[in-house]
């Protein structure tokens, strides 16, 4: 027989005996539900007048505080606190019940029988269903990937422009000036996004392969962060390094945005650019390599 | 009237049987089990201001031009998501105050379930039998940060939809199926349409949803198995001693439910939390300096930041740095955390059930421990905001960045052998613990002053308190015999006089009972001794022993 079916009783056996501290507590509440109603009424009043966020937020701490204190106080100075004994029960069942248990568990297996063949059947045509359904809703997620990571909206001959679908000149940028471009088809486009320096004529080194990559001194750099896809978005001018503010990896702008410091795994991929002979600045090529963060394919 | 209403239900649901108990269950009284309760508060919060914020919030990624209430955003091409959090922000009546309690109750509610944790892990809560709470415990963690990374990426804002970007690279960097993940996940390649639609029925519906069922069995199990209480005058393995159920504790626990909702009102309403129109819309080539998630994701940042740029390529394959920082550490986190109870059952041997909770200074190496493993979180989550800290000390990036790498390998350990010396040079203290005794100043007739320590102070219960045997917990230790058997003999079941002390009719029923078990049982009848008298409860304490 457990404890629990006792109701705990005051010590004394009788009512709480009403003394002058009780009498104290019992304003103390009653002065938590009054300032709560108070401020209710100023609540609904804001609220009719339109709202202000300081206002309703001080007078709803108000309302909610008023009623919380006051009944925490009458539950702590109110009523007898104990403390009360309550005996644990055994989590564990008692052997007998357990033995019948097992006897109900093993009744049901005799009368349902030795037929594993029909036990297999019904858990293959469930597993079955299961999977068949899954597939319309999995496969209508998204699509394949396929090559969409291995490639960029650039084309050779995309026309680059700003933001605000301006093309490129020869003086667009002074040197030390920086731009994000996109090409003309694809403005704002999150994949295309390239950042585009001007670092002046000789100051430079290019990697083998890349002599005309950058004319002019202007050099094109895909802008999403080969660590995690951040936009690289803060030159520092004095060190021509470009910094991504997510994590903090940094790129050398003049070694083929190399990554000399932080996270970042890859140099930034390069866009190979050249001037028209209008005067305008186009893409040579796309980007001869993925851009972006790495991923399990990319090898 | 009560009456019959009480007396309709039960006819019909028989509920009288099942309520009385409840009514009667006891609560153990102590600081830290509110701590769970704030978290659980918390969510209740999250229910009420989020189901309110659904009625405004258009989950769409849409353009329209923006033309409302914020003036310096007006003529601007936004999403509706980012439109529609600016309007229940300005134009909704407590629309802001409602949308900000959202996010400060999100924030305390994971805050409440960490600390909740470690109070469940250095008291030793976990052991047997509450394994299997603490795994739901870890689950719901678990599904509070992803709930919280989803909820706060909705409003298309610029520094969220960063967050997205990062976490699309992170699933992204998954081995062999990272690309396909990435793709199912988010609708396609970033960014796409279809994110904050999926994140909205994610975050309002099916995580909610788990998190709600996850809840329901956790605090049922707690329900069942009783509290947990700390070593104590009168508590034993066998028994809970505390606050019933109703009316103190009811009412206690519903006052204490106003008064968190009352701190994330003044919250909501005092301090600003995501003003998303100094941000702006989200734009994919824009990003705005010292980008930093909310708080529950700073070690995951900080890790990101932390990690050395090695990216594996073999075999035409590659797994990205990012993988390591971002997927293979929470997931080792998280296993880890989920497995403790059964980690550490392999490391104690230790197979019996434990419902009196360890002091953290008692049990000095899992104290140890978890300060190390808090540690080392706890610096990744500095870690976040190396570019902030470089800035505000004038420190190169560069400098801060290596102070972190190797800070995170030196500050954890250094921190655990701090805790563990700490904690066994306390516990072999025996007067730890022990109420401090003033020292007055006196003067004699002869008016020669001296110091006193003062007589003990009066308790209403003194008499018994004197009744009690001299051992202590301490003292049995030493002399070798089992802890348990040592814990039920320094509460020696007593009871204070003004408190009402329920005994039990009969004895437990022995035959079910492990025989440790029936020893914890019997905590309470040692009490009968006390009263009785000394040799009747050294007696018993002796047969006790023999039984074990």
């Amino acid at each position: 027989m457990s404890v629990s079916d006792k109701d705990p009783v005051d010590s004394s056996g009788s009512e709480v005996t009403v003394g002058s501290s009780k009498r104290n507590y019992e304003l103390v509440v009653a002065g938590s539900f009054m300032i709560s109603v108070l401020a209710t009424t100023g609540l609904g009043a804001s609220y009719w007048l339109g709202g202000q966020p300081q206002i309703e937020g001080t007078l709803l701490f108000i309302t909610l505080a008023g009623i919380g204190i006051g009944m925490v106080a009458w539950g702590k100075y109110l009523v007898p606190q104990g403390p009360y004994v309550q005996e644990r029960e055994t989590l564990k069942s008692e052997i007998i019940e357990r033995e019948a248990f097992l006897e109900s568990l093993e009744r049901g297996q005799r009368q349902l029988g030795r037929r594993p063949f029909l036990g297999r059947m019904l858990g293959f045509s469930i597993g079955l269903f299961g999977i068949v359904n899954i597939f319309p809703f999995l496969r209508s997620l998204g699509p394949q990937p396929k090559k969409a990571l291995f490639t960029t909206p650039w084309k050779a001959g995309a026309l680059v422009v700003g933001v605000d679908g301006s093309p490129i000149t020869l003086n667009s940028l002074e040197v030390g000036g920086v731009q994000t471009v996109f090409p003309s088809y694809d403005v704002g486009g999150a994949i295309s996004q390239t950042v585009l320096i001007r670092v002046g004529n000789s100051s430079w080194t290019t990697k083998p392969g890349r002599e005309t990559w950058g004319p002019n001194g202007y050099l094109a750099y895909s802008k999403i962060c080969t660590h995690a896809g951040c936009p690289v978005g803060l030159y520092q001018e004095l060190t021509q390094q470009l910094l991504c503010p997510c994590h903090q990896s940094l790129f050398d702008v003049l070694v083929g945005a190399t990554p000399v410091f932080g996270p970042a795994p890859r140099p930034l991929p390069q866009l190979p650019i050249y001037f028209d002979s209008k005067g305008n600045l186009r893409a040579q090529s796309g980007y001869d390599q993925p851009v972006g963060p790495g991923f399990w394919e990319r090898g | 009237m009560i009456t019959q209403t009480a007396d309709w239900f039960d006819e019909r649901l028989g509920v009288a049987k099942w309520t009385r108990k409840s009514l009667n269950k006891i609560f153990p009284d102590h600081w830290s089990f509110m701590l769970g309760e704030i978290a659980l508060y918390s969510f209740v919060i999250l229910l009420f201001t989020g189901v309110f914020l659904t009625f405004f919030f258009v989950p769409s990624s849409k353009d329209v031009v923006y033309n409302g209430a914020y003036a310096p955003l007006r003529g601007h091409l936004v999403s509706e998501a980012f439109a529609s959090t600016l309007n229940l922000s300005f134009s909704v009546r407590a629309g802001l105050v409602m949308r900000q309690m959202h996010h400060w109750a999100a924030n305390v509610f994971i805050a409440a379930i960490v600390v909740h944790v470690c109070r469940v892990f250095f008291t030793g809560a976990f052991r047997k039998p509450r394994e299997i709470n603490w795994l739901i415990g870890t689950a719901l963690l678990v599904l509070a940060i992803v709930n919280g990374f989803l909820g706060y990426s909705l409003p298309d804002d610029l520094i969220s939809g960063t967050g997205i970007r990062i976490a699309f690279s992170i699933v992204l960097s998954v081995p062999v199926v990272g690309s396909y993940l990435a793709f199912f996940l988010f609708g396609g390649n970033f960014p796409g349409d279809a994110i904050i639609p999926r994140f909205y029925s994610l975050h309002i519906l099916i995580i909610p949803g788990l998190i709600i069922g996850l809840l329901a069995a956790h605090l049922g199990i707690m329900w069942h198995q009783k509290h947990t209480q700390f070593k104590g005058k009168g508590k034993s393995e066998g028994n809970v001693v505390g606050t019933a159920m109703w009316p103190a504790y009811a009412f206690q626990a519903g006052g204490f439910f106003f008064i968190t909702a009352a701190v994330l009102a003044a919250l909501g309403g005092l301090v600003q939390i995501n003003p998303i129109w100094l941000y702006g819309q989200y734009v994919p080539y824009k990003v705005s300096y010292a980008v930093q998630p909310d708080w529950y994701m700073g070690w995951l940042d900080g890790a990101l930041r932390l990690m050395p740029s090695w990216e594996i390529q073999a075999f035409g394959h590659m797994v990205p740095t990012v993988f390591f920082p971002a997927v293979l550490l929470p997931g080792i986190t998280f296993t880890v955390l989920g497995l403790w109870p059964f980690i550490e059952k392999r490391i104690t041997k230790d197979d019996l059930e434990h419902h009196l909770l360890d002091n953290p200074r008692d049990v000095p190496w899992r104290t140890a421990l978890g300060v190390g493993i808090l540690t080392f979180y706890v610096v990744l989550f500095f870690a976040s905001s190396t570019d902030v800290l470089a800035n505000s000390y004038s420190l190169s990036l560069n400098f801060v960045l290596w102070s972190f790498r190797i800070l995170v390998f030196v500050v954890p350990p250094v921190a655990a052998f701090v805790a563990y010396k700490l904690s066994s040079e306390a516990s072999e203290v025996p007067t730890t613990g022990k109420r401090k005794r003033a020292v007055v100043i006196m003067r004699s007739a002869e008016g020669e002053f001296y110091s006193q320590e003062i007589a003990a102070r009066a308790l209403a219960h003194e008499e018994s308190i004197e009744e009690l045997p001299e051992e202590t917990h301490y003292h049995h230790i030493k002399e070798g015999l089992l802890k348990q058997d040592a814990l039920v003999a320094a509460s020696g079941g007593y009871m204070g006089q003004e408190s009402s002390v329920v005994v039990p009719k009969e004895p437990v029923t022995k035959s079910s009972q492990s025989s440790s078990h029936s020893s914890f049982g019997l905590g309470i009848f040692g009490r009968k001794g006390v009263r009785g008298g000394k040799t009747k409860r050294g007696s018993e304490r002796k047969s006790r022993r023999d039984d074990l």
